[in-house]
């Protein structure tokens, strides 16, 4: 038991994050209902705050666009003790996106890999070489992980790519797809059905149950992609599926 | 050398699990487990094991192992179905669920079609020899990880275990376990209750809804009356994180709640989640079965959790040797119809 435990009910500030049940073993704080850059800013550094807090019965966190998802054991702390350890650290959130480390990925944007690349040019009246400058200038950033173990939702894509999802999904989207679809791009991190529109290829295994650290990628860090050529992209596949190449990080604070 | 298990026949869907993969949400990674966590524990507390000891779940149809190496004690607790031990001798027994007993190289072991209850377990003394992932040996065959090679068992699978030999021994059971279920499912309203009109909200506290065959270890689709989005706010919202027994509505209005598979986030609205202490019964339920809700406070689901979790760690005590007669003769017992049903239809 927390030593808010007759605090009672937390009410947060009406304009700032609200507390939301969800069921009696999870609460969610939720800033927006919009993806929006300084909420998941805000949401991160909650979540940081909380790590720090070592609140005794959180059992895991799950930062989203736009709120942070807290699991915790009702066997050691109550909805409203939940609320009342939580409040005091809603004072004075900071957005200032410090915390993310960033990746530099090599990406392969061979039509051959990258599916949709002359769709995409066409549709957005651009072409191939501006689709591949706008995707590999921006610099990402991570706002959750989800629908696959280890698979990034990144934002935010310049306007002029800009497209809804694909009509029809694909039922295989190949392991390391760099795809977009409306402000996002991702990366299927593993074979699986999507219906984005697939941009290039990571040789990187961003997801790999054989690691110790089976995903690279969390939320808050930074990603941009590096245009290399098919041979590389072949020879840096094959180092990355025998583990000899893990692409690394830079460290934190190196953000764009 | 550890005792190992031949599968002979994999049942529809047997698959280690435990309590689940705990902490990894925030990668994406489901939590899994068993979807009825009082069967689960019972079986484990049944043979002795620590709480959240991996054990088979089996699903429907219960499968066929025979004892290829060493021996072992076993407890199968859930849906009522009939178990046959086939001795190496050629001696076939009837064998009670509730109780634990020995078997050794040679001897098969023959769960049939449950009834009552979709789900059971098939607890091992000592535990099931995969190896974990992240933590854990649930199965989460979407993923392939965890479990038996990431999958439910085939026919031809040599499952180890992680004990050589079970020491002979009295055999214990527990003399009762409720597995009932409950009329009405109890939820916690929200956290995107106000996406939906008020006559949603009323139609979901007290309609009757049908379990569909489209439902598996992630989610349980539901048929019946459609739920209303508020058409001001639409049926699309930012994907947010998912809470076990959430009730997500997408744009068809018929509900869905989402079980030990579900993934980490989602973005439809979700009216309501089942609270923990139903969400065993809940798993229990299979295709063509009924649903209906009942919505009470988070501080009552809270309340009615530690109650759960409480019984729950009192199984071991309750445990009390098997009596003669059992031992004598199990067969006759049965005709008697001494060992009633562990599943009934209603609470």
């Amino acid at each position: 038991m927390t030593s808010a435990a007759d605090a009672g009910p937390a009410t947060p500030p009406a304009s700032g994050p609200c507390f939301l049940e969800a069921g009696d073993t999870a609460l969610i704080v939720e800033f927006g209902r919009k993806i929006d850059r300084h909420a998941s800013a805000l949401v991160l550094d909650l979540a940081a705050r909380l790590e720090a807090a070592r609140i005794a019965g959180i059992v895991e966190m799950v930062p989203t666009f736009r709120s942070l998802m807290v699991h915790y054991d009702p066997m050691r702390l109550t909805a409203g003790e939940l609320k009342a350890a939580i409040a005091p650290l809603l004072q004075g959130l900071e957005a200032n996106e410090r915390a993310g480390r960033k990746w530099l990925l090599p990406a392969c944007y061979d039509p051959s890999l990258g599916l949709d690349l002359l769709e995409v040019a066409e549709r957005t009246k651009l072409s191939v070489e501006e689709v591949v400058r706008i995707h590999s200038a921006t610099v990402f950033h991570i706002y959750m992980l989800g629908f696959l173990p280890g698979f990034p939702y990144m934002g935010d894509l310049p306007p002029a790519l800009h497209l809804p999802r694909r009509q029809s999904p694909r039922v295989r989207v190949p392991q390391g797809a760099v795809s977009i679809a409306m402000s996002m791009s991702c990366i299927y991190v593993l074979e699986s059905p999507g219906g984005w529109h697939v941009l290039s290829n990571t040789p990187a295994l961003l997801w790999d149950p054989r690691r110790e650290n089976a995903g690279l990628l969390a939320a808050g860090d930074k990603v941009q992609f590096e245009p290399i050529s098919l041979s590389e992209y072949q020879t840096l596949r094959a180092r990355a599926e025998s583990g000899e190449w893990v692409p690394e990080a830079q460290a934190a604070g190196a953000s764009a | 050398m550890t005792a190992a298990l031949r599968v002979v026949a994999p049942g529809l869907l047997t698959t280690v699990q435990d309590r689940g993969r705990i902490g990894h949400q925030s990668l994406g990674v489901p939590v899994s487990g068993a979807m009825d966590l009082v069967a689960f524990e019972a079986a484990n507390a049944i043979v002795g094991n620590p709480p959240g000891t991996e054990a088979f779940e089996v699903a429907y149809q219960g499968p066929t192992f025979a004892v290829e190496t060493g021996s072992l004690r076993v407890a199968y607790v859930g849906g009522e179905a009939p178990i046959e031990w086939v001795a190496r001798s050629g001696e076939t027994r009837r064998l009670p669920p509730l109780q634990s007993i020995r078997l050794a190289a040679g001897d098969l072991l023959r769960i049939g079609a449950l009834s009552g209850s979709a789900i059971g377990y098939l607890a091992i003394e000592g535990g099931i020899d995969v190896p974990p992932f992240l933590g854990s040996r649930a199965t989460l065959t979407r993923g392939g990880i965890g479990g038996y090679r990431g999958r439910a068992l085939a026919a031809g699978d040599l499952v180890s275990l992680r004990r050589a030999e079970a020491p002979v021994r009295d055999e214990v059971r527990l003399a009762s376990l409720d597995l009932s279920t409950p009329k009405r499912f109890r939820v916690v309203m929200g956290p995107q209750a106000d996406y939906f009109t008020p006559e949603a909200i009323a139609t979901l506290l007290s309609a009757t809804y049908t379990i569909t065959p489209a439902t598996d270890r992630m989610g349980m689709r539901l048929d019946g009356a459609k739920l209303q989005h508020d058409p001001a706010l639409g049926f699309d919202i930012v994907s947010d994180g998912i809470a076990p027994g959430t009730i997500q509505v997408p744009g068809n209005g018929l509900p869905i709640i989402l079980l030990a598979d579900r993934q980490t986030t989602g973005g439809y609205p979700k009216i309501a989640t089942v609270i923990s202490a139903d969400l065993p019964a809940l798993g229990r339920l299979r295709p063509g079965g009924h649903v209906a809700f009942e919505k009470v406070s988070v501080e009552e689901a809270q309340a009615l959790y530690r109650v759960m979790m409480r019984e729950m760690g009192r199984l071991a005590d309750r445990l009390e040797p098997v009596p003669p007669e059992v031992r004598i003769d199990l067969d006759q017992l049965y005709s008697r119809n001494l060992v009633s049903g562990v599943v009934d239809a209603q609470r």
